[in-house]
This record gives C-alpha cells, structure tokens and sequence, in this order.
C-alpha cells in the first residue's frame, strides 16, 4: 500500500563548497493512512525539524531523495493532483501573527480553504461550520470572527488556526511548534485540542519542536535529531524515561523540570561544550561533542541499531543491536490494529 | 537579615496612548536581599519587561514611570538624574536584556565591547591591564580568550550571550538584571548559561532578578519567586514553599498547567485571555478566569481590588481568599 | 472617513503634504474660473511690469500674465508628473511583482539586469536623447513630455518593489495561501498586493516626483512647446530673458516657490507614507 506522504531517502543542503550545510542527511519516513498517532520530531535549531516540515509541504526541494505524496513526486503534480495534496496535508505553524495576513479580517484563515475546498455549499454554511469549529477549540465566534488579526491575542489566532485543521480534516496535520510562541497558561489547552483531533478523528500529527516536555506528553513515538541526522527514534515514553543515545541523555538532562526538587545538578553535564563552528565529523554526527565517543565513532557513521525494547539508536555502543541501514522510521510506528 | 540591596514600594509604570493610559506596572512592591535569587514570573502582557526596563530608569515616551520608589544601596533611582543614573548603570546594577545576542554592537570588536563600559565609568587601568581584565571577564564566562579579538556575527547565540553576561559583571555590580537571558537559546546551552550565572553569582555574591515566563526555569535557579499577572503581583515567597502550596489560584493554576514527568496526558490550561491593560477588568484582574471567585462572599472578587499582604511568614499574596482555597 | 481624518492628525507629514497638494490642485482647477486663458500666453499684455493688482504676479518679457501663466503652468507640471508617475508606477508594479515572486528565475534574472542598466544611466542625458531624436521637440505637449518624463520613473519602483515582494513571498500567510490551493496569480494580487499599497504609493509619490524632475530638465534646456507655461518652460524664458540680471525678482520666483511647493508637497507625502508602511518608523502611537 502506498504511503500518504513520505520522505524516500532525502537529503537536503544549502549553501556550495566550502560553506554548505547539511539540514537533513539521508532520511526516510513514510506516513499512512492508518497511522493514528502523534509523532514528535524533537531537537535544537539546526537539527533540521523545520526542514523536514518544509519538504513534507512541498515549500523546499529536496537536494537529493524524493518526496512522494500517494507515490507520486510532489514537485511533478497534476492540477488535481495537487489539489488533492493541499486538502490531505495541513499544517499549523509556529508564529501566531504571521500565518494572518495583516489586511484582512481573522475569518479569512478559515473561509478561502472552506471555499477552496468545497466544504461548504454555500455561505451560511460555511458560517456555520466556522463558528462550530471556533467554539470547538473554545472561542466564543461572536469575539473573534469579524476582527482583525491584531486586535486578538496570540492565544486566540493560534486557536483559530487549529480550528482551521479541524474544518479541514487534513489526513495528515503538520504542526512546526504550534505551542512555543503561546503563554504557558494556554500552551495545556492548545496541546489538548490537538491530542483530541488526534483521538477523536483520528488524524495523524506530526509534532515539530524542541521542546521535549511538551513532546513528552502529547505524543506517542519520538524521533531525536542532531545535525540534520536520527539519533533516537521510538516509543516517547521509554526514550525519554531513560533515554540511550549520548545526545539524548544530555536533552533530556537539560530540561528545567518545573519542580525544585528535581534540579539539573542530579546529571553532572561532563558533556563538552560544542565547538564554536559546528564542523562535521566524517563518522557520528555527535562524535564531536561525546564524551563516549571512540576511534571509530568519528570516523564512520553509525547505522541505527534496534534495541529489544523496539528503538532504534544510532550509536556504536548498541551493536549488539539489528543493524537497519536506510530504514523507514515510518515502520516504528504501530499502524492501526497493531500493539504499538 | 542585612538590608536588602534593593526595594521596590509601588511602583507605577503608565503608557500613554492616545485612547488612554496603559497600565504596565501597577503598583508592584517587592524587595530582594544582597546574594540572593529572585524570580520574576509572568506571561505576555503581564508587565515584567515593562518592570526591568523601569528599574534600569530605560523607559521612553510614550511611557512613563508614574509613581512608586525604587531604592539600590539607599539610593533612589526614580528621582535620581540621568547623569547619575548612568553612572549607576553597569557599575552598581546591570542588565542582560532580552535577545542580548541582538544588544551587541555588529561593528565592534567584542573586547572593544567590553572595554567601552569599563572605561566609560571612568576606569585609569592602563591598555595592558584592561586588556588583562576582558581576558578574566571572558575567562569566567567559560569564553575562550580568542573570542576577544571576534566580531559578534563570528559567535553563536549561546556564546553572544556569555559576552553580554561579560560584560554585565565587569564592574561587579551588586544587582544584575536577567530579562528573559535564554529565551532564544536552545534547551543544553540554556542549561549551561544558567549553570554559569549560577556560578558567578556564588562568586561574586551578586543579587540577581531573573525575569521570564518560564517556570521550569524559575525553579532550577531561584530562591524566592514573585508572579505577576496584568501589571499587579498576585503572589511573592519561597520557591520552594511556593510549588509545594500556591498560596494564589493563578499560581496554583500556572503550575498545574506546567507538563511534568508525571502527569503526562492531562493538559490543564487556563481558560479565559489575559485582560486588556488598557481597560481592565474591576476588582481583582484574576477574578474573570479564576474558578473561586465564587467562594468568595458577594461579589466582593468583581468589585474590590485585593490588597497585596503577608498571609503566612514570607508568604504574601493579593486575594480575597487569603490564601484558603477550596480544594 | 472620520478614521482617515484621526489617522491624518497623527501623521503630520501626510497631512500637510497632502493639504499642500490639494491646495495646489484648487489653484490650477478653481483657479482657472478667475483668469483669462488668453493672458498666459506672449503678447497677451504690457511686458515686464512687476506685480500690481492688475497682474497679481507681474508680467513677462513675452507679455504674458504670469499668474494666468501659473494657474494654468500648474496644472499642466503637475498633469505631466501625474501621467509621468503612473506610467512609471504601472510598468514598476508589474515588473517588480514578476521579478520579485519569481526570483531566482531566468525572467527574474533577464529583467533585473535590464533595470539595472537603465538605473546606472545618466537619467537627465537618457530624457534629452529621446525628446530630441523622437519627435521636434517643439510639439511636446503635455501628454508626450509626461510620457517621455516616465522612461527614467519605472526602473527604481521596479527594483524596490521587487524587493518587498521577495521578502513577503516567504511569510507564513503566503504559505498558509498555498496550503489553502490558492493559485499563484491569486496570491500575487489578494495576498501580496494589499499589504504593499502603502508601499506603493510611496513608490507613485517617488515615481511622480522622478517623472517632475525629468520634465523640469528638459523644459528648463527649452525642450518642449515653447509656447507651453509649465513651470519648467517659464524657467527657460528667465534664462532666456536674462531675467536675472534685469532684476526681474517677480518672474524668478513665482515658477521657483510653485516647484518647491509641489515638490515638498510629494516629499511630505512620501514620508508620510512611509510611516504607514514602516510602523516602526512611527513616532507617535
């Protein structure tokens, strides 16, 4: 069965010669249909989370690789083609203020995709799928619908930006830090609303952040970057609880868990500090950086090793590990009837 | 208990806009102890910017500092003159403001930076012991002394950010300022900038003010903690005293809406938006979205705006509950 | 309406620029009621008589009235400049919205290079070149001046319209139309457009300004309808008459004080807008 959207061996650089930047090296990642979960694409800036977002959406070329939407390349669509990918494939985006266009009323967000898409046959329709949406993610229509974008919270757009995903009802949804730029106080209301679109209409989500807390409780499965490459990727709960790969040991040691009694003192960092310019090492990415590293770690890149508990980690000390060159981390991922 | 190093009584920060006044900071009294560690906590809109750029006497027109008192050492700042605040600045109380990184001169050495302030306070150290000094400075920061002769745009953002940590010490102020220092940083080198702020201020027994939004934070790296919400202080106390028992329903519901390893999959957020500054709600500004405010007898939440007081030792907070929140 | 009004009492530069500039317009239309059309041109009446009451302004060497020769010199500077900006702006409007949504393309690259050449020309030498090889100078009416005027106006709207659109074509609402399927000519023109008007109007007060220089360079050398009482033609008769050394003050000032007026009136304008468009630049709130 083909997949809905995926990511076949792509890799992705900018810049020529000497001052080229890998943003994401060799990744393959198939979504399905029957895929239900939240999946979360953790790591720092320059990890390459947002250029996974961008590629799945079709806003970058991949350098090398393809991106297939229902096995088709998505830079050589049809006309419906294409249409039929924007209707399936959404996204919700970081900044609260830049996805409105200043000029026009906060509505519009919501009624050109009505209309685009033909989700509703006429206006009064249309209105009424909008205000249904809107009270959905609890917002009262009369306060927002007829306002412009300035004159709203960033809490409030980035609700409406959610209700537009659940009028859509996109088979996949895409969401680059949708909570990172929302108070604290609104970030639980916002996370729960997407967990619901998840459960309720069972749509998959992928969760960009950098953030691990948040990723932590609204998803299931997780994928760590560094540097454009996997570290880490499975099951959140297991990773994050104790997490296995160097990188992912100093991230989750770095959280500021919002209780005094748990303090970053209890993991002594022994990490050194980066290098000033992130050179890249031949071999393991994070060579450079871990304290673990060996000979053979700087000089050749470590595959993904699957461990019993069903991750995978790229790193040498798992070697005992099924060695997975060019895998589908799509495939870590329970599909719909399976135990996860 | 020696003096504190500074107090603040009631301080009142207005913008005025043509439609009317903005009340930033609306009479906010707190008051920390020399060497210690106090968080200021808000989200957007809840005036704490506002309030560290009023201690450092940088607010323009159309804003203005309305009322209160602000006293370093016994030395007021509200009424002093701008000759005289700017001698007081860097010297005896220091900013690492927001997005720093951005606060560098693009065009400027950093050593150049850092040895500008010191001689701008009136510094006779001659080349060789200035130059000697940045290389400490930048030492103490965990900077290579490389970094000295670099441009800003040759660091990273972690690194930018130690420079101007630099450069708030280099005249060992007794209070720094921390205005939302990582807030663009990412989450390992966050850690180690706040790790060496720590450090520093065990050195060098300074006061700091850590102002953010980030509770996480708050509570890896301050003792005393003071949450402000639209413009007033809604709790202040123990760190430590006050995760274990919010005395404040904001409090008790900022921190229950804060992802923890254990309560993973319950999201409690706040209902309700923060109020309007411009026009803002009667009586207690919580009352809107707080779900006691019908505990309380008659409208009284709607109607009086609650007086900021000692409830328990230590413990103060401004609601009419005093602290007894139904459970 | 009364929005308008508010907003124009915050901005002082729009304000009085646009105030100048209306009063400027009555003066060529309403004032047209009081004159005589006759009188603005040569042998209307008594040469060089300075200002009386007769003649609000004085006379010429030629004869003509110079107010009647104002009134309606006014409104043919500011028709060219008119004709002149709007050609400029239409051509830099397409271009630059082309170039900039497409940039990086072959078209994009094609045609930048051409704007770049004609932006690194002598402006002034490019205008003399074509009024007197095109046609005999003598028969350049308002409508031809104020299209040749335009040949130096569409190249700078063109390069900085480009520009504001490269960086709008990457915000999010733009990605938010494409994931809502909207085509691209919907895009350019429903979501790009709108948030540049303020900009592009600050480009037309540019490019009317631009066209305006180029014609007074040319009428002042005398290339145009003599006959015409522009601003610039009555500068090239107190160059020609030697009005200077005659000491004919009337005659010198009256175009001069009209083409400052008219340009200060554009410069306002456009920083007037430009606070519009560049909220930061705005000092009141």
């Amino acid at each position: 069965m083909t997949a809905l959207l995926e990511l076949k061996g792509v890799t992705k650089t900018f810049g020529k010669g000497r001052a080229i930047t890998v943003a994401l090296d060799d990744m393959t990642l198939a979504v399905n249909d029957d895929f239900p979960h939240i999946v979360s694409i953790a790591g720092e800036s320059g990890s390459g989370k947002t250029t996974i977002a961008m590629l799945l959406l079709g806003f970058y070329a991949p350098t090398r690789g393809h991106v297939l939407y229902r096995g088709q390349d998505i830079h050589k669509l049809s006309g419906s083609q294409r249409y039929s990918f924007r209707k399936e494939v959404q996204a919700v985006f970081q900044d609260p203020f830049a996805v409105y266009n200043p000029f026009y009323k906060v509505d519009n967000l919501l009624s050109i995709p009505i209309q685009n898409f033909r989700l509703a046959k006429n206006k009064q329709e249309a209105h009424a799928l909008m205000e249904q949406a809107l009270i959905h993610v609890g917002l009262r229509p009369e306060e927002t619908l007829g306002r412009y974008p300035h004159q709203l919270s960033g809490g409030q757009r980035q609700r409406i930006a959610v209700a537009r995903a659940l009028i859509l009802r996109p088979k996949l949804l895409i969401t680059d830090e949708p909570v990172s730029m929302v108070d604290a106080s609104l970030r639980a209301t916002l996370l729960k609303l997407l967990r619901a679109l998840n459960q309720e209409l069972e749509m998959p989500i992928l969760y960009i952040t950098h953030d691990l807390t948040t990723a932590y409780h609204i998803s299931d499965y997780i994928v760590i970057l560094y540097h454009g490459s996997v570290m880490e990727a499975g099951n959140v709960d297991v990773i994050i609880k104790d997490p296995k790969h160097p990188y992912t040991q100093l991230l989750v040691a770095s959280i500021p868990w919002p209780d005094p009694n748990r303090s970053w003192g209890e993991t002594k960092q022994v990490f050194p500090t980066g290098t000033m310019f992130d050179e890249y090492a031949p071999g393991c990415k994070f060579s450079l950086r871990c304290p673990f590293a060996g000979e053979i770690c700087r000089e050749e890149r470590p595959p993904l090793y699957r461990l019993d508990d069903g991750r995978v980690v790229a790193c040498r000390h798992f070697e005992s590990g099924e060695a997975l060159a060019g895998m589908d981390l799509g495939t870590l991922f329970a599909r719909k009837g399976q135990v996860p | 208990m020696s003096a504190p190093i500074l107090e603040i009584k009631d301080l009142r920060v207005y913008y005025y806009v043509e439609a009317g006044a903005i009340k930033a900071v609306d009479g906010v009294s707190f008051s920390l102890e020399p060497g210690a560690k106090l968080g200021l906590v808000g989200e957007s809109g809840s005036g704490k910017s506002t309030m560290a750029m009023a201690l450092m006497r940088l607010i323009n027109p159309p804003a203005r500092i309305v009322g209160g008192q602000v006293q370093l050492d016994g030395i007021d700042l509200v009424g002093v003159s701008e000759e005289e605040m700017r001698k007081i600045r860097l010297s005896r109380m220091s900013m690492i403001p927001q997005g720093a990184m951005n606060a560098l001169h693009p065009l400027l050495r950093i050593e150049n930076q850092i040895m500008d302030g010191i001689k701008d306070h009136g510094s006779t150290l001659s080349g060789g012991d200035l130059q000697g000094r940045v290389y400490a400075l930048l030492e103490s920061v965990d900077l290579n002394r490389r970094v000295a002769r670099m441009y800003p745009h040759q660091l990273s953002g972690g690194m930018k950010q130690r420079v101007a940590a630099a450069i708030a010490i280099s005249l060992h102020p007794k209070l720094v300022i921390a205005d939302e220092p990582t807030s663009a940083l990412d989450v390992v080198i966050q850690r180690q900038v706040m790790e060496m702020l720590d450090r520093l201020q065990a050195e060098m027994n300074l006061s700091i003010l850590l102002i953010g939004h980030d509770m996480g934070l708050m509570a890896q790296f301050v003792d005393r903690l003071a949450v402000m919400y639209a413009g007033k202080l809604m709790e202040l106390g123990n760190l430590k005293d006050i995760f274990a028992e919010p005395l404040h329903p904001y409090t008790l519901m900022l921190i229950q809406s804060l992802p923890a390893l254990e309560n993973k999959g319950v999201f409690a957020g706040i209902p309700g938006i923060t109020p309007s500054l411009l026009k803002p709600p009667s009586g207690c500004l919580f009352h809107t979205r707080c779900p006691y405010a019908e505990a309380v007898n008659g409208n009284r939440c709607e109607e009086e705006v609650p007086v900021f007081e000692q409830v328990k030792p230590g413990r103060w907070i401004s609601c009419h509950l005093h602290g007894d929140m139904p459970s | 309406m009364g929005g308008i009004l508010r907003y124009i009492r915050r901005n002082p530069s729009l304000g009085w620029g646009l105030g100048l500039l209306l009063v400027l317009l009555l003066f060529a239309t309403v004032g047209r009621l009081f004159i005589n059309e006759r009188d603005a041109y040569a042998l209307a009446t008594r040469p060089d008589q300075p200002p009386s009451w007769q003649h609000l302004f004085g006379t010429d060497t030629q004869g003509k009235d110079l107010f009647t020769g104002m009134v309606i010199g006014m409104g043919m500077t500011l028709m060219i400049g008119a004709i002149a900006g709007s050609i400029g702006i239409g051509i830099g409007t397409v271009l630059g919205f082309t170039t900039g949504y497409y940039a990086g393309s072959i078209l994009d690259s094609v045609i930048t290079a051409i704007v770049d050449i004609v932006l690194t020309l002598p402006g002034f030498f490019v205008l003399v070149l074509i009024a007197s090889t095109l046609a005999d100078p003598a028969t350049l009416n308002v409508v031809p001046m104020g299209v040749i005027a335009s040949v130096t106006a569409w190249a700078y709207p063109t390069r900085s319209i480009r520009a504001q659109v490269m960086t709008m074509r990457e915000r999010p609402f733009v990605m938010m139309a494409k994931l809502s399927a909207m085509s691209t000519g919907k895009i350019i023109v429903r979501e790009l457009m709108p948030n540049l008007l303020p900009y592009l109007a600050m480009s037309l007060a540019g490019a009317v300004y631009g066209g305006l220089m180029g014609s007074l360079s040319l009428e002042g050398l005398g290339i145009g309808n003599r006959r015409n009482p522009t601003l610039g033609m009555t500068i090239f008769w107190v160059n020609y008459y030697s009005a200077f050394m005659r000491g004919m003050w009337w005659w010198i000032l009256a175009p001069v004080a009209a083409i400052i007026l008219v340009l200060t009136s554009l410069v306002l304008i456009s920083m007037g807008l430009d606070e519009v468009a560049n909220p930061r630049v705005r000092t009141r709130v």
